[in-house]
């Protein structure tokens, strides 16, 4: 399916997340990574070690959640903007997501976006948190949005509504 | 005549690695480049690169350019000429190029062909209405001169060029209207597809654009699908409405000058079609002429920096000209290409290169 349509399937997707014991620790980077290609910046870029050093360069990445403490370094560091950060504890009703967004306009803290899954069709409206957009980011922005729990693994995308 | 010991034609990622290695080694090196601007391809890619941090992965192409325009600056002994087309490469070695107006020549002792590849284009009935466009057009308009090239744009090919292309055209504001492929199979990286994916795009696979329809210019395209043949399936055809259609259907390398050289040429459908046969060195057949990047098959700027850097030391090492550290530079390169090549992503330049080794052939 991921092959015919570039969309992975749900169960694809499942395995990307940690258990709930580390999801309730707070945030933690999910990387949606399923083909072998010559691609490293996750690893390299990973400062805490939590993203296994390949061997060979067309190494799947390998994340240790546990490691893990979601600063974002491989989210803006991925060629293929194949990562994010969950936080399933900010709030009761909630988690907050930080994903990369290369579009203009970039939205603003207290915006109101569409959240979309991962076939682009819109599942919400979502507030934006905090838009993160250093020079060591080099162009590529985070986002953070608040997205209700039961979306956690539906969200993958925003689009900033006029 | 004006003599030269290494001229790099062709000043796109190969062409710039060879000529800052050539240099590096310590010979006399000119670049000769047919646009106004150098950089080829890295001057329109705005997309971070992949690979490892020896080829710059996670920097975007275009940065990768101003660090090799950086690099090269610091080398004198570099000559670079813009605005100029390399015409012809004689049996004596004299090379003609019309240069900013006024025809040359050059006698180089070592040539480096950087010469890269061109777009394949597709059949279907009007296919010349004004509104089709090869994704590199695209690129060019939007990235280097900031033009729009349409407001509703249908991709065909799904390969990494069509992928980022259509990624790059969401950036500057355009609706793609579909990717289509004509394989079963997304061909470029799946990070990309799903990225494009989940901006709401449709990636149809096994599905291509039988005829544009339009007075003036393209107004409506009929799409279709393609059997496990690429045989139309009768009665599967729809009509949309685009602006625009953007072919991205492979690349060719731009081989010319080699096959008027006299190099030992074969076509290799992996490669995009007839490309040079050459040794580990880069070397083809005809000892004073090396090759790098995609003239030698078409693969990603990431291998044609790497093989720049190799054909620049070896190049330069065969006139004398020996880079200090040339041994250990040498199977770094030859490392890389490897490590670049291995995965599943690289399976068919791997084919590919077992069928145009010299020595494989000689043998």
């Amino acid at each position: 399916m991921l092959e015919k349509t570039g969309l992975a399937s749900q169960a694809l997707i499942e395995g990307c997340f940690p258990k709930k014991e580390r999801l309730i620790k707070g945030p933690v980077a999910i990387v949606e990574c399923f083909q072998k290609i010559p691609c490293n910046p996750c690893a390299t870029s990973c400062k805490r070690g939590a993203m296994k050093a390949f061997e060979d360069i067309n190494d799947l990445p390998i994340i240790d959640h546990e490691n893990c403490n979601g600063c974002g370094v491989c989210v803006y560091s991925c060629p293929g903007l194949a990562i994010m950060v969950v936080d399933d504890q900010y709030s009761e009703s909630h988690v907050s997501f930080k994903i990369p967004y290369e579009f203009i306009p970039l939205p603003e803290k207290g915006q109101w976006v569409q959240a979309l899954d991962r076939a682009g069709q819109v599942i919400d409206l979502v507030e934006v948190l905090q838009v993160l957009n250093s020079p060591a980011m080099d162009r590529t922005p985070l986002v953070k949005v608040a997205v209700k729990k039961q979306d956690m693994k539906i969200f993958r995308n925003i689009k900033v509504v006029k | 005549m004006k003599k030269v010991e290494v001229l790099v034609i062709g000043g796109g990622p190969a062409g710039l690695c060879a000529a800052l290695s050539a240099g590096a080694s310590g010979a006399e090196v000119l670049l000769v480049e047919r646009s106004h601007g150098l950089g080829g391809q890295l001057s329109k890619q705005t997309h971070m690169f992949f690979g490892s941090e020896k080829q710059y992965a996670g920097m975007r192409g275009i940065d990768i350019l101003s660090k090799l325009l950086t690099d090269l600056e610091s080398l004198s002994n570099v000559t670079i000429k813009t605005q100029t087309t390399v015409l012809s490469i004689y049996e004596d070695g004299v090379i003609t190029m019309m240069s900013q107006g006024s025809y040359e020549k050059v006698q180089p002792d070592r040539v480096i062909v950087a010469t890269g590849a061109s777009e394949k284009s597709l059949g279907f009935i009007n296919n010349d209405l004004p509104g089709i466009y090869g994704a590199g057009a695209v690129q060019t308009l939007m990235n280097i001169h900031g033009v729009k090239p349409g407001s509703r744009v249908l991709m065909v090919g799904a390969g990494n060029i069509g992928l980022i292309v259509s990624y790059q055209l969401m950036q500057a504001g355009v609706e793609v209207v579909a990717i289509l492929d004509a394989a079963q199979k997304i061909g470029g990286y799946l990070v990309h597809a799903s990225k494009i994916r989940r901006m709401g795009v449709p990636i149809l696979t096994g599905h291509t654009v039988v005829k544009a329809h339009g007075e003036t210019c393209v107004e409506q395209a009929t799409i279709a699908s393609l059997d496990e043949k690429w045989q139309v399936i009768t009665g599967s055809e729809t009509t949309i409405d685009v602006d625009s259609i953007c072919i991205s259907v492979g690349l060719s390398p731009l081989s010319e000058l080699l096959f008027q050289a006299g190099c030992r040429m074969k076509m290799v459908p992996v490669f995009g079609g007839f490309v040079p046969l050459r040794d580990d060195s880069l070397k083809t057949s005809i000892d004073q002429i090396y090759i790098a990047g995609d003239v030698g098959g078409v693969e990603e700027a990431s291998s044609a920096m790497v093989e720049g850097h190799l054909a620049g030391i070896c190049a330069a090492r065969s006139i004398g000209k020996v880079h200090e550290k040339f041994q250990e530079l040498y199977m770094d390169y030859q490392d890389q290409l490897r490590a670049l090549r291995s995965g599943h992503s690289g399976d068919h330049i791997r084919q590919g290169m077992k069928k145009v080794s010299l020595e494989v052939t000689v043998c």
